[in-house]
């Protein structure tokens, strides 16, 4: 049998974000504790101090998402954590982050709503408010974890690309993943590769923080506080940061530029896993906790017979269409399983455009979904 | 090794939840593979609350019981709900004096007296889950009883180790009590 090494731990999803969230540098944390994300608050009050990182529990969330993006202003990689109603009450400032390109992870722990909802219940309902929940053409990335490990690894992944990007960075969890605890053997440092912002190159008097020469649309972001001057404000702005509320030329050219740094990156941002598709006549979309379901029902079916395999995208938004638009041209169906009335089951048709049958298995019960009723949707569609 | 499913149930406050983490990492104690789930309600005590574990030498997809080979059920509630779901032949524990009606079922059933054993043997009901994690292991040998009990230091809270040991001790005396009252029927 084989023997436990010293890597080996037997933890919970929310426990493995937080040990994702350290290894990638992570040093402060804002936050108002809400079932299920809960553990995330308490893990980091009682971690951070000891490396040297900041801990503060505040009033409310909106003030939370405030802190975490004054903290990254400062050069520091900050997040914050909440669940459902939390989440929405940091839309506003999570637009503020991408408008003014200040890196960050939210983790979104979702449990069934709308409104408080069921607490401690699963739930895959928040899909399209990570992409949509605040106003405005925005860049977003969003990231859908399946397992513990991947708790770990999606988390050092979303500080990375909002590094990167300068953009938040949202994980989108759910209470199964979150509250599951598994057997896990987590990466050490040598294994990660961790990204850290770029730096400006000029001397302070020179630096134009919202000037973008390099080709990828990504400015340096200086420190605050290290000498660059620079101006930071939710209007549309110019070079400088400064406001720029009545040139349309400029505003038209700051939007598409922010947008187009994400979703201008689609086979770039593309992070699948696909299991058993290069045969397959049927496949199986899901993501998050409800994939576990769907790959067991896969292997069910392929034991009696049936060519099906499973789409698991990792990052959910940008959605990978032009992957889905190549697996549709070659299967006769996609089932989509999700825990919500169909917010990715859309989004998969849209990109399918009329080349395979798309359906949908929901259950909005605050139950996972099982195995059965997944095998039971491929042997009809078959 | 197959499958495993076991499920715990009863309601919030009777340390299901550890219970369950303690059966897991025991299990990965001795090289397997384990996920622990769990449902319950919004309130700290009270309500109705399960605990589950999945067992295997594979990976482990689904991380939910399904049809458990295993079922402790300490209130009756939890026996009413779930006694329908145990697999055929698998194994029913229920804490006889709280379970007086029992289901018809294809199992073997045991009705060890757990809270009042926690009560009378150690003065403490608190302990229940563990007397009930020690006659399960016994019965059962789903995990071993060295790997049960490290689990069980490293876990419990500081200073209470020796109690909860106690009542794993309990739990398993019982189990043998049981097994030869078996033989002798």
């Amino acid at each position: 049998m084989a023997r436990v090494n010293t890597r080996t731990r037997f933890i919970q999803g929310n426990e493995a974000c937080t040990e994702g969230a350290l290894a990638a540098g992570m040093r402060f944390f804002a936050g108002y504790p809400i079932t299920p994300s809960t553990e995330i608050a308490e893990i980091l009050a009682e971690r951070l101090p000891r490396v040297g990182g900041t801990f503060v529990q505040m009033e409310d969330e909106i003030s939370s998402m405030a802190a975490v993006i004054g903290a990254s202003l400062t050069g520091v990689k900050a997040m914050t954590a909440t669940s459902g109603p939390g989440f929405s009450l940091k839309q506003e400032n999570i637009g503020f982050a991408a408008f003014t390109e200040v890196p960050c992870v939210i983790v979104n722990v979702q449990r069934k709503g709308p409104s408080t909802g069921m607490p401690t219940s699963p739930a895959q309902g928040d899909v399209m408010q990570a992409r949509w929940g605040t106003h405005g053409d925005h860049p977003v990335i969003a990231l859908t974890p399946f397992s513990v490990l991947e708790a770990f690894t999606l988390t050092v992944e979303a500080f990375n690309l909002a590094e990167k990007y300068r953009v938040p960075v949202i994980l989108l969890m759910d209470e199964v993943i979150a509250h599951m605890r598994e057997r896990v053997e987590l990466p050490g440092p040598e294994d990660l590769e961790i990204v850290d912002r770029r730096k400006p190159a000029v001397k302070p008097g020179e630096y134009y923080p919202y000037d973008v020469e390099e080709e990828d649309g990504v400015p340096p972001m200086a420190v605050f506080g290290e000498g660059y001057r620079f101006h930071v404000t939710g209007l549309y702005h110019d070079a400088m940061g400064y406001p720029a509320t009545g040139n349309p030329r400029l505003a038209d050219q700051l939007i598409r530029r922010l947008v187009r740094k994400i979703e201008g990156r689609v086979e770039e941002l593309t992070m699948v896993d696909e299991v058993q598709t290069e045969d397959a006549k049927v496949v199986v979309v899901a993501y998050g906790s409800v994939a576990r379901s769907a790959a067991r029902a896969v292997r069910l079916a392929r034991e009696e017979g049936y060519r099906v395999g499973l789409f698991r995208p990792k990052i959910i938004w940008p959605f990978p269409a032009p992957r889905v638009r190549k697996l549709a041209a070659r299967v006769e169906g996609l089932i989509v399983t999700e825990m919500n009335m169909g917010q990715v089951f859309r989004e998969v048709e849209r990109a399918v455009q009329g080349m395979a049958k798309v359906d949908l298995v929901s259950r909005v019960d605050g139950e996972l979904i099982t195995p059965v009723e997944v095998l039971t949707a491929i042997k009809e569609v078959y | 090794m197959k499958r495993i499913e076991i499920r715990l149930s009863g309601s919030g406050g009777q340390g299901l939840v550890l219970a369950g983490i303690i059966l897991a990492e025991a299990a990965v104690r001795d090289g397997l593979n384990a996920v622990q789930t769990q449902s319950y309600g919004p309130e700290a005590r009270g309500g109705a609350s399960k605990s589950e574990v999945v067992l295997s030498d594979l990976d482990i997809d689904y991380p939910k019981v399904i049809y458990p080979d295993i079922l402790l059920a300490m209130t009756q509630e939890a026996c009413d709900r779930y006694a329908a779901d145990l697999q055929r032949d698998g194994i029913l524990v229920v804490d006889g004096r709280m379970v007086v009606k029992l289901p018809a079922v294809q199992a073997r059933v045991y009705r060890p007296e757990i809270t009042n054993l926690a009560q009378e043997r150690l003065g403490n009901r608190v302990v229940a889950n563990m007397v009930a994690l020690g006659f399960i292991v016994a019965t059962t040998g789903v995990v071993s009883i060295d790997s049960l009990k490290s689990a069980v230091s490293d876990r419990v809270p500081r200073g209470t180790q020796e109690l909860n040991l106690k009542a794993v001790e309990a739990g398993i005396t019982e189990a043998v009590r049981w097994r030869e009252n078996e033989r002798e029927n």
